[in-house]
């Protein structure tokens, strides 16, 4: 007993939510990762100064609900408004939109950290001391060895955070923001029509979390021709002799 | 490092001694490697030969002694029990020298076999790109593998992979080339085109170290032989005095045990 | 300080008992979802594993369904869908106006059935990672089918499975904080009414988010227990 029509009207509505989803899904991703890789990096240090403060960092924002991290972000530095005022923040504080961008950050950092921390140790020793012997060092040795064979362990996993960045947006229509989920809730109750309006907003996000997979398959697939046999890596053969 | 005149000392190591734990691996080694010396390094396992020749490019750091690299002696300092480095542009520089073959060849599995070999040249020692292509491509003709240069790593037999490795280091341009077992991870068909590789090599002319199971190549191709036991020196000496006239009873016994298996 | 402390104390001021009862709803909610998810997850793996084509094909789109949609919108179908069922069904009875689903139920269920999700993909996971020789061994002496998953299948399954059916419990548990948009009483709805009512949102959330980082740091604990002794006779790796 579907009502195709009204199926097609919902779908239409939720779409607009699809850019603001987006939005917040890329942005916060992309100061997570920076943030998630400073994480690791501090962990694998081995200084005390360092490890001790982004373990205690990883352990409570994995040991508590997303939701009330971004309630204690929303509502809770509201209590300290002059505060923020005083220093000039308060602009970005009061906007639900840079609310929900940080608490999905700072949420998303401490499960990438894990992350980009199993990456890191994955790069063979060997590899390591070759490029040693080689003489590079510090920064060379880490942009040109280090990181793209850390990147390219990684990157199944890290791809997966993605998506669970976008199933996390969700949770900023509990702050009034109007993306796919927070325009779905609002036409549930003025239509009393649940299952179609799920379907609808369902498959968008399955749409979206389907395509989101394929790009990063095909990433891990152009990074890792050195996986495959011979045949396959063709596409990167140099040409004949010189 | 200044250009080196024929008989001058390449290497020199002096009274190196290596603590890991408990465990003494080398008892105060001595040696002065000069310029265009092939020099096979044996010994039976544990014997501290690997050891010693890391301590050359400070892949692992003595727990004393010194070590000298051209004039340049490596500035090291007391560190806990033992010595650590002082001057990191330094090692990086003498590194970038000091070309090294591994075991297990530690090629970097994410880059095709030209991009390996252009890598520290490029980024380590700042040549021009179009060069350091042209030079590896012609290394790589040389060591019998021209046509693997967009081939990945783990494409290649142990052998090529070995090979390749070894081209990556001559990149470099090195004053002395160090081989750490270079044919030990190899099956036995592989072994004869690397050695082959290695010959052509010593007999251009270059300064070579050569820790290796390989007793009849220590005999054709080397040009001194160093025999290790229990992290001391026991035999030093140009190739034929020693094995017609081996003096400790250990490396004749040595000798023995590896030809006949 | 000591305001805070006020905040929480259980007398007729504080909020502490209020809270403490909330945290129980919680754990309940979650276990309760938890329970149904192993019962779906298990169910679902079978049909993956054993099943024929029709079977595999529904477990799978149960699978990939429930773990690409956000829980948030599980929820609200389950509540405001599971509410119109009941309605019509009270109304078909003969009576006439809104019933309303108990959010409790609508809850558990919507988290249920998305945990099972996930539980389904460790459960196969640890299955295949089964050892075919062990099996091979059972068949070999004889064991018949029953007794063969009986003895040799569930128990590895079960020890393999662990780890990764912690970390889901770990979710559920967080995940069960969404069921407060539908004013089920829980710690971060409770939180919300005395933040309200005191005007200190900060304290009171930072208090549940304390209370969940002890129930989570709890649960971690119980569950290593739980794999220590599951693998009680298999080496471990020198770490």
């Amino acid at each position: 007993m579907m009502d195709m029509a009204f199926l097609y009207d919902t779908f239409v509505a939720l779409l607009s939510g699809v850019p603001l989803t987006l939005n917040l899904t890329f942005v916060a991703f992309a100061i997570g990762t920076v943030l998630a890789t400073l994480l690791a990096l501090m962990r694998m240090s081995r200084i005390k100064a360092l490890d001790a403060p982004a373990r205690a960092y990883v352990f409570v924002l994995r040991g508590t609900p997303l939701l009330v991290q971004i309630f204690l972000i929303y509502y809770g530095l509201g209590q300290f408004r002059p505060t923020l005022q005083h220093l000039g923040l308060w602009q970005f504080f009061r906007e639900p939109y840079w609310c929900a961008i940080l608490a999905l950050a700072l949420n998303s950092a401490a499960y990438g950290s894990e992350v980009v921390r199993g990456g890191l140790r994955s790069v063979p020793k060997r590899e390591v001391e070759a490029a040693r012997a080689c003489g590079m060092s510090g920064l060379l040795l880490f942009r040109r060895i280090v990181m793209p064979i850390a990147l390219r362990q990684a990157l199944p996993a890290y791809g997966n955070e993605l998506i669970l960045m976008v199933k996390a947006t969700s949770l900023a229509s509990i702050i009034t923001l109007t993306e796919v989920t927070g325009i779905a809730a609002q036409l549930i109750s003025s239509s009393y029509r649940p299952v179609e309006v799920f379907i609808a907003a369902g498959a968008i996000y399955l749409a979206i979390n389907f395509s989101l997979t394929r790009a990063i398959a095909m990433l891990d697939w152009r990074l890792t021709p050195h996986l495959r046999g011979p045949a396959a890596a063709t596409g990167k053969m140099e040409g004949g002799s010189a | 490092m200044p250009e080196q005149k024929p008989g001058q000392t390449v290497v020199s190591l002096r009274g190196l001694h290596k603590r890991f734990g408990a465990l003494e691996v080398l008892k105060g080694v001595s040696l002065d490697a000069r310029k265009g010396e092939v020099i096979a390094i044996l010994g039976s396992s544990g014997s501290g030969k690997s050891t010693m020749l890391r301590c050359i490019n400070m892949l692992e750091l003595p727990s004393s002694g010194e070590v000298v690299i051209g004039d340049e002696p490596v500035r090291l300092k007391k560190r806990g029990g033992g010595l650590a480095i002082a001057d990191r542009k330094q090692i990086d520089k003498i590194r970038s020298r000091v070309g090294m073959v591994f075991q297990s060849f530690n090629l970097w599995s994410h880059m095709t076999v030209l991009e390996n070999l252009i890598e520290a040249p490029i980024h380590v020692q700042g040549r021009p790109r179009r060069q350091c292509e042209d030079e590896a491509r012609a290394l790589l003709q040389k060591v019998g593998i021209g046509d693997k240069s967009g081939a990945y790593p783990s494409h290649l037999s142990g052998g090529q992979q070995q090979r390749a490795a070894i081209a990556r280091a001559l990149a470099m341009h090195p004053d002395v080339m160090l081989f750490d077992e270079p044919t030990s991870a190899l099956d036995p068909e592989r072994v004869g085109e690397v050695l082959k590789v290695i010959r052509a090599l010593a007999e251009e002319g270059r300064t070579m170290l050569v820790v290796t199971h390989e007793i009849g190549f220590a005999r054709e191709v080397a040009s001194r032989v160093i025999f290790l036991h229990e992290g001391r020196i026991e035999e030093d000496g140009p190739t034929s005095e020693i094995f017609d006239n081996p003096g400790s009873p250990r490396f004749r016994k040595f000798i023995a045990t590896v030809q006949h298996g | 300080m000591m305001d805070f402390l006020g905040l929480v104390s259980f007398g007729p001021d504080g909020w502490g008992l209020s809270l403490l009862f909330a945290s129980l709803v919680t754990i309940a909610v979650a276990a309760c979802g938890f329970l149904l998810g192993v019962v779906l997850g298990g169910f679902a793996a079978w049909a993956n594993l054993a099943g024929g084509t029709a079977l595999r094909v529904s477990a799978d789109t149960y699978t990939t369904i429930f773990r690409g949609i956000p829980d948030l919108l599980v929820i609200y179908l389950f509540y405001f869908g599971g509410s119109l069922l009941v309605t019509s069904a009270f109304n078909a009875l003969g009576h006439a106006g809104f019933v309303g689903l108990h959010p409790f139920v609508a809850g558990a269920g919507a988290i249920g059935v998305v945990s099972g999700a996930y539980q389904a993909e460790v459960f196969r996971g640890a299955f295949r990672a089964l050892s075919k020789g062990e099996i091979e061994a059972g068949k070999s002496v004889g064991m018949g089918r029953f007794l063969l998953f009986r003895r040799i299948i569930a128990p590895q399954v079960l020890q393999y499975a662990l780890p990764g059916v912690g970390n889901v419990w770990q979710m559920t548990l967080k995940e069960s904080v969404l069921i407060s948009v539908t004013g089920l009483v829980e710690l971060l709805r409770q939180s919300q009414i005395a933040a309200g009512s005191t005007r200190k949102p900060f304290e009171f959330y930072l208090i549940a988010g304390a209370i969940f980082l002890l129930i989570t740091w709890l649960s971690q604990h119980i569950f290593e227990r739980l794999e220590k002794y599951t693998s009680r006779g298999v080496a471990q790796e020198a770490s």
